[in-house]
């Protein structure tokens, strides 16, 4: 049978860093080929460069047997070759029908193409109303639209880029059947993931790439996860060291009753969230993103101030009406969600990265900055968080992310916090630095420290955390042990659907546990 | 009546300039572009429209001289800005700041005679109307052609694909980019317009409002123009209301200096600007509607990845 696809040697470099070596794979009509690896490993370089948005340095394409000599997305789409980003390619400012009609090929009659939308989505099981503003899409209809899109060009092959990443599980399920679906029709499809279990629950091939370089292809189906792992992050293999939690008898923060309207009209009003968190323990809040993560996170950091003083209380200290810097004097410490441009200057060096926060420990006398505690301070972390950077005067732009992230988690640490705020502590950072930054974490709480870790990533939170949360539109489940939970119950709270059994006794029933 | 017909007359013809000149750089925002040059592009458009028609050509090339000095003018800062990557601000500011120059040093030989105006439409029967010939049918054709830019640009904005393209890459150029559309050259042609109707604002006021040339004739109305762009949300409309009011408090303004006020001309002269930017601002308050229209990549500087 004649392949869909074929790469034939591609390389691509990026100055300081070869991006894809020699990679080779062949896909047939109507396979599920996943490209498999750790972040970093050049999965989204290869898509770029299949996809024609990035050209390969050395190597050749074949689609259907004929060479690809000069490749763009143009081409791309001629030849039957889609491609859903991991971050939308959507204009939130107009409607689904319109986004869509952007990137069809065919006239401009928005009705007709309204109701073709309507009928694609509904035969794939994904129902979306074509007239809606996308800034009012949760994420994953957002994706919906993405894959409608793709599929109204009938494609011969479709690339998904780390698609269930935003996706709650039962979403994920869903989007498996659409695939394989499509797949029976005929459509080959390349699924890049991290995710081990997706890839050998969908996938009927796999090639896995560690550094740029294929390390192995695989019949998914047929090979343990442990095999494709070692394939992927070669021997290391991190594992995680949770002690039980010993939790304070008094908690250090206390959220009652905190309703917030959304600051704009594409966030989410919170509605009367209450939590606690004890010193020595890790709670998680797990969510779909855009369920009022960010309108928590600002209000608990104090980077948004609500009138009702004691709806967040640290160590017994009404907080919610201060500022940050006065929360921090409480022994606050956060690890926001951006690294470059809120948890640090991109331009700046790490020494001044560090007085940014630190500038109560000596690093700041009189109003002057000690250049040379400053150094010492950030070299501190340097040598404790293992990052790698130039020393002290490298700039933050220049650490990739996952030191950049180590940095920013040891110099919050390094302030001995009695309240740690993390949001998405391991976003885009590859698995050693993972382990290590979520080991950190948990050593600092058992050593007393209360810890609120917000996350995407459920596997995240089962790791690490002590007692979950979920929060949904606005509103915040009680918790749950994470002993006697599940991802199912998890999954299911994240579309708000059994919110509101029974609450009695809220928290302090979940402690006796 | 005969004093609201004059009024109201008076307010159409006041508001013509700005309508121009705001409409197109609202379709330069919507791209993503800001161009602060404006009153600089007026300037231009005002001098050369004035000097075509004493070097004795017809009035429709004048027109069209002027509405090619703008555009020329904005090509300019487009190269600056689009190419170069310049700072927007920057460049425009220095596009005003150069078309000023510029007309000024033209103008030097345009002596301070005025010229014959532009003048109203004759239309059989319709002009002859009583009460509504004057208040309707009698204004110069580049009145009614500021009304027809006003539907078309509606129209173009907000019911044809390319309209949606454009409003598309004024909020994300890196997607339009990855779709494929030519954000660049999209970009220059949105430059190029507003500097065409910036042209024409400017040969308005030299050829039809006050039909001579004094240096820096445009007094501000390219800011103006600017602030009703922002102030007006980015909607078209609301663009046309605003300079509508603009243009009716410079009428009363002047009433109320001929009915000899005891306040110093100079405050009444100021009320125009304050008054229009006063409640434009009350108007745009709302941040839902300011989220929904604004360009979110105004002034940014987009250069496609290789």
């Amino acid at each position: 049978m004649q392949p869909r696809l074929e790469l034939r040697n591609i390389s691509k470099r990026y100055p300081g860093v070869v991006a894809n070596d020699d990679v080779s794979l062949t896909i047939q009509p109507g396979e599920i080929h996943a490209v498999l690896g750790e972040n970093g490993a050049g999965k989204s370089t290869l898509m770029k460069i299949i996809y024609g948005a990035a050209q390969a340095d050395s190597g050749e394409i074949y689609c259907d047997g004929n060479l690809i000599a000069a490749h763009n997305p143009a081409m791309s789409r001629s030849l039957g070759i889609e491609m859903v980003y991991q971050h939308f390619a959507l204009f939130e400012s107009v409607s689904v029908v319109e986004n869509i009609a952007l990137s069809a090929s065919s006239a401009f009659n928005l009705p007709s193409l309204a109701e073709k939308i309507r009928e694609l989505s509904l035969r794939y099981g994904m129902p979306i109303d074509p007239h809606r503003q996308v800034h009012d899409l949760s994420v994953g209809e957002r994706q919906r639209v993405e894959i409608v899109r793709c599929l109204l060009q009938a494609p011969k092959l479709l690339i998904l880029d780390e698609p269930t990443s935003v996706l709650t599980p039962q979403a994920v399920v869903k989007l498996f059947g659409t695939l394989r679906q499509l797949a029976a029709e005929g459509c080959s499809i390349v699924y890049i993931s991290h995710k081990l279990d997706e890839v050998q629950e969908l996938c009927d091939t796999a090639t896995v790439l560690r550094n740029g370089k294929v390390t192995g292809t695989a019949r998914p189906k047929e090979t343990t996860s442990l095999e494709l792992a070692r394939m992927m992050v070669g021997s290391r293999l991190p594992e995680m060291h949770v002690s039980p939690a010993a939790p304070s008898e008094k908690p250090v923060l206390e959220v009652r009753n905190l309703s917030a309207k959304a600051r704009d009209h594409f966030g989410v009003d919170l509605e009367d969230v209450s939590f606690n968190v004890h010193g020595g323990e890790i709670v998680g809040l797990a969510g779909v993103s855009g369920n009022g993560q960010a309108e928590l996170i600002a209000l608990l950091s104090g980077e948004r101030r609500h009138a009702q003083g004691d709806a967040i209380k640290i160590n017994g200290t009404a907080a919610a009406a201060l500022r940050p810097d006065e929360r921090r004097r409480l022994g606050l410490a956060f690890v926001p969600e951006e690294r470059l441009g809120r948890g640090a200057v991109p331009s700046h060096t790490l020494w001044e990265n560090a007085v940014l926060t630190a500038h109560r420990f000596g690093t700041v006398r009189n109003g002057l900055v000690d250049r040379r505690r400053a150094a010492a301070f950030a070299t501190g972390i340097i040598d404790r968080f293992k990052v790698k950077a130039n020393g002290p005067d490298a700039t933050a732009q220049s650490l990739s992310g996952g030191n950049l992230q180590k940095f920013i988690v040891g110099r919050e640490i390094a302030l001995a916090p009695k309240l740690l705020l993390v949001s998405q502590p391991t976003w885009g950072v590859d698995v050693g630095a993972s382990a290590f930054i979520r080991q950190t974490i948990v050593d600092l709480s058992r050593a007393g420290t209360a810890v609120f870790v917000v996350s995407e990533e459920l596997d995240e939170l089962f790791e690490i955390c002590d007692r979950l949360l979920v929060i949904c539109k606005g509103r915040v489940s009680p918790p749950l042990v994470r002993t006697s939970t599940d991802r199912e119950e998890i999954g299911l709270l994240m579309t708000g659907r059994t919110m509101g059994k029974d609450q009695t006794g809220g928290s302090s029933v979940a402690l006796q546990d | 009546m005969e004093l609201f017909i004059a009024i109201f007359t008076g307010t159409i013809i006041a508001a013509t300039p700005l309508i121009f000149a705001a409409l197109g750089e609202l379709v330069v925002e919507k791209s993503g572009v800001l161009n602060l040059g404006i009153e600089g592009m007026m300037l231009m458009g005002a001098a050369l429209a004035f000097w075509a028609v004493t070097a004795g050509y017809s009035m429709p090339v004048a027109i069209l001289a002027g509405a090619l000095a703008g555009a020329a003018a904005s090509l300019l800062f487009g190269v600056l800005a689009l190419t170069f990557l310049t700072n927007q601000y920057a460049a425009g500011l220095a596009l005003a700041i150069f078309g000023s120059g510029v007309s000024a040093f033209l103008g030097r030989g345009f002596g301070s005679e005025p010229i014959e105006a532009l003048h109203g439409v004759r239309i059989p029967v319709l002009s002859d109307l009583p009460v509504l010939g004057p208040l309707i049918f009698r204004f110069d054709p580049l009145v009614y052609l500021a009304l027809l830019m006003f539907v078309a640009i509606s129209w173009f904005l907000y019911r044809t694909k390319a309209g949606l393209i454009l409003r598309t890459i004024g909020e994300s150029p890196q997607t339009s980019h990855a779709i494929g559309y030519p954000v660049i050259r999209i970009r220059y042609m949105a430059v190029l317009f507003g500097g065409l109707m910036a042209g024409l604002a400017g040969a308005y006021l030299s050829v039809a409002y006050t039909p001579l040339w004094v240096e820096n004739m445009t007094a501000g109305k390219g800011w103006i123009a600017l602030a009703l762009v922002v102030f007006a949300t980015w909607q078209p409309l609301r663009v046309l209301l605003g300079a509508w009011l603009f243009g009716g408090m410079t009428i009363l303004q002047l009433q109320g200096q001929a009915l000899g006020l005891q306040v110093p001309s100079e405050l009444l002269s100021a009320l125009p600007y304050l008054a229009t930017i006063v409640v434009l601002v009350l108007i745009s308050r709302n941040r839902q509607m300011l989220a929904l229209h604004f360009p979110a990549s105004l002034a940014k500087p987009f250069r496609p990845a290789s």
